[in-house]
């Protein structure tokens, strides 16, 4: 055992710093500095979670655990591995991983989104007051941005920042959720259309074609607006009015593999169609969809913030970023901090998935490869 | 050309007939009787019967169906139940407010948004390059209804307390003394109405197209035939804008066809943020007053502008791309 695993295995990232890798070195130290920073800032809640414990605070408390874990794991095992030498050949994936390692508008953007996530998480031990607790109202309205509200409050008299920070967990999980319903339906349908061809082919796409034309935002409407609005029913269908894009673009994928010669030879051992579709086709498609969702992501935070915009969405007083933005729009000129900061806080994390996208895109396109 | 013109027309039937289905089934499945508008709980029920049976709300889903259609395409689309007109009168008052909006600024989006391509392409990897490319993405990223306050925060709301010389209308298409002016000031009063609800359309929509465009450039930059042009002394002007702008061109105005619904739906919400009478607000508001005529109707224009856009864009893209075969 080197001196820099020892001290790895006392402080994630230290023993990075002193085998000459600073930049993850530094990055590593402080993810586990700022972890610890929150688990100091909450204990008063976590000391007190046997008692008075809701199912959201034991969600962030194990979340916090993992976590920790999570990145003193991963500290050990790369320096462990760096010791050890290089790696024998590498997978798409790997080339993949180490150009994205060159792009610095990517790093940020994937620092930026699990910081996003992390505190999505960890809500009820980060957040400063009660998102839905409204307090002497008539003294705590629309107080501008201070030391004790750094965001100021809104018309109840709520911290906008608690609530921003409670709304990332709406927002951020129904896009994550609505666009892995988009990708898999999109990926499967493409792939039948692409392989089967013929009059599959021709029905899938004829459908796809309709549903592309019709203006997604109006459908979105229709149906949330004329059934009651739920948080099932907002993640459904805004999962099932996005497949179209990816079933497009995995069609025009497969079509061309399709006529490659490893697909030949998988008919010609007799593999079974599911097979060849599973197994052969969907892994090489997979690379322009990975980019293709983390795009989508972006969307679809923008799509959700838009319903609950309108109204839409969640109900109040559930906070989700949407739901702000509207708020503010009460009173936009007497308190422009309520619809600003949730609006910033969309474009930042839409920017994050963005960037993530474009470095996964040029790092996974094989014809930029040197 | 004709015959291709046509024979894409044709195609469009069968799609609008699709989307016209797919509108009347999803109102249909939804829970809440429109019926019940009309009343006050004091109505007797056999009352209640006899306005169902007036509007054939009692018929099975299928004769429903087969009798909306009939009607929907010979022009009769019925009256509001929230406003009691005619569905088409709404319609006619609101289109040509939606036309002028995003009309406008579909040309300047395609107007900046090629121009900023170009320049970036043109100076890869400069100052300029780069802040247009983060600009770009910084707007790309930016929900349409949150830069339509902000704008309105800063150059309407705030510009008026802190004494801007200008001050742009927060809302509406003219002003409320807008009968009492004269020709050139209703002119103006109109484009200072204008400004703002076009500006976030542009700014959020212009980026997408920055971005492509740029990409485009790059790669026609790097043919053969711009070496050939550059070697033969062409200046590079005349080498960027005749060779290479007009062969970067041509996938940017496929980009017409898929911008349009992007368009639309961004219209929808600058026009309820700036209280702009046009299309966007009306499904808005229809869709929860559950006004189902008129739900029906502009829905399916909305359709059928997406569906021309795209038929709009394939001729153009016909035009001028001389490899496009008519026969497809």
């Amino acid at each position: 055992m080197s001196t820099s695993r020892i001290a790895s295995a006392l402080l994630p990232g230290l023993g990075h710093v002193m085998a000459g890798r600073g930049f993850t070195g530094v990055a590593l130290l402080l993810s586990w500095l700022t972890l610890l920073a929150v688990a100091a800032l909450g204990w008063p809640r976590i000391a007190a979670i046997g008692e008075t414990g809701s199912l959201d605070d034991w969600i962030a408390v194990v979340a916090l655990v993992l976590t920790l874990a999570l990145v003193w794991g991963w500290a050990q095992w790369s320096l462990r591995r760096q010791q050890a030498g290089g790696t024998i050949g590498e997978s798409q994936w790997r080339i993949a991983g180490r150009r994205l390692r060159r792009d610095p508008l990517a790093l940020i953007g994937i620092a930026v989104i699990a910081l996003l996530y992390l505190v999505a998480v960890l809500a009820p031990l980060i957040a400063p007051y009660d998102p839905i607790a409204q307090e002497n109202i008539v003294e705590t309205s629309y107080l501008a941005p201070s030391l004790s509200h750094p965001l100021g409050t809104d018309q109840f008299g709520r911290d906008v920042l608690s609530r921003m920070i409670y709304g990332a967990r709406i927002s951020l999980a129904i896009a994550l959720i609505a666009v892995a319903i988009a990708i898999s339906l999109g990926t499967l349908i493409g792939a039948i259309a692409g392989y089967l061809g013929g009059w599959v082919d021709a029905a899938l796409m004829r459908f796809t074609d309709m549903v592309l034309a019709f203006p997604r935002l109006v459908l979105l409407i229709m149906i949330v607006a004329l059934f009651s609005s739920s948080l099932t029913l907002i993640i459904l269908v805004l999962g099932l009015t996005q497949w179209p894009a990816t079933a497009r673009l995995v069609r025009g994928e497969v079509l061309s593999l399709r006529e490659r010669e490893f697909i030949q030879a998988a008919n010609a051992l007799g593999m079974s169609r599911r097979r060849i579709v599973l197994r052969h086709l969907i892994p090489n498609v997979l690379a322009p969809v990975i980019v293709a969702a983390t795009l989508g992501i972006g969307n679809t935070i923008v799509l959700e913030a838009g319903l609950s915009f309108l109204g839409l969405g969640l109900q109040p007083p559930t906070p989700s970023w949407g739901n702000l933005v509207s708020d503010g729009r009460q009173n936009l000129i007497g308190a422009w901090w309520v619809a600003t900061f949730p609006g910033l806080a969309i474009v930042v994390s839409v920017l994050a998935f963005n960037l993530v996208g474009d470095g996964l895109r040029d790092a996974l396109d094989p014809r930029l490869r040197s | 050309m004709a015959a291709f013109a046509l024979r894409r027309l044709l195609g469009a039937i069968p799609l609008l007939l699709g989307i016209a289905t797919i509108i009347f089934f999803v109102l249909n499945l939804a829970p809440g009787d429109p019926a019940s508008l009309y009343f006050n709980p004091n109505v007797p029920p056999e009352v209640i019967e006899q306005v169902r049976r007036n509007l054939g709300l009692d018929q099975p889903v299928h004769v429903r169906y087969v009798r909306w259609l009939g009607a929907f395409f010979t022009g009769d689309w019925g009256q509001s139940f929230a406003q009691g007109r005619p569905v088409a009168d709404i319609l006619m008052e609101a289109l040509p407010n939606t036309l002028i909006l995003t009309g406008t600024a579909l040309v300047l989006v395609f107007l900046f948004g090629i121009i900023a391509g170009v320049w970036q392409a043109v100076r890869q990897h400069s100052w300029s390059d780069r802040t247009l490319s983060i600009g770009a993405l910084f707007f790309y990223s930016m929900p349409s209804f949150w830069l339509g306050l902000m704008l309105m925060l800063v150059f309407s709301l705030k510009a008026h307390e802190w004494g801007w010389p200008i001050a742009l209308p927060p809302t509406g298409i003219t002003s409320v003394e807008y009968e009492f002016m004269g020709a050139g000031e209703k002119i103006q009063d109109r484009i200072a109405h204008l400004i703002l609800p076009v500006a976030t359309l542009t700014l959020v929509l212009s980026a997408g197209i920055a971005r492509y465009t740029r990409g485009q450039m790059l790669e026609v930059i790097r043919q053969d035939y711009i070496r050939t042009a550059r070697a033969k002394g062409l200046p590079e002007r005349r080498v960027i804008l005749k060779h290479a702008l007009r062969n970067s061109l041509l996938p940017v105005i496929t980009l017409l066809g898929l911008y349009l619904p992007f368009l639309f739906s961004g219209a929808v919400f600058v026009e309820v943020i700036f209280s702009w009478p046009g299309m966007g607000r009306i499904i808005v508001d229809s869709i929860m007053q559950r006004d189902y005529p008129l739900v029906m109707a502009t829905s399916f224009v909305f359709a059928v502008m997406v569906v021309l856009g795209n038929l709009v864009a394939d001729l153009l893209y016909a035009i001028v791309d001389p490899r496009i075969g008519y026969e497809t």
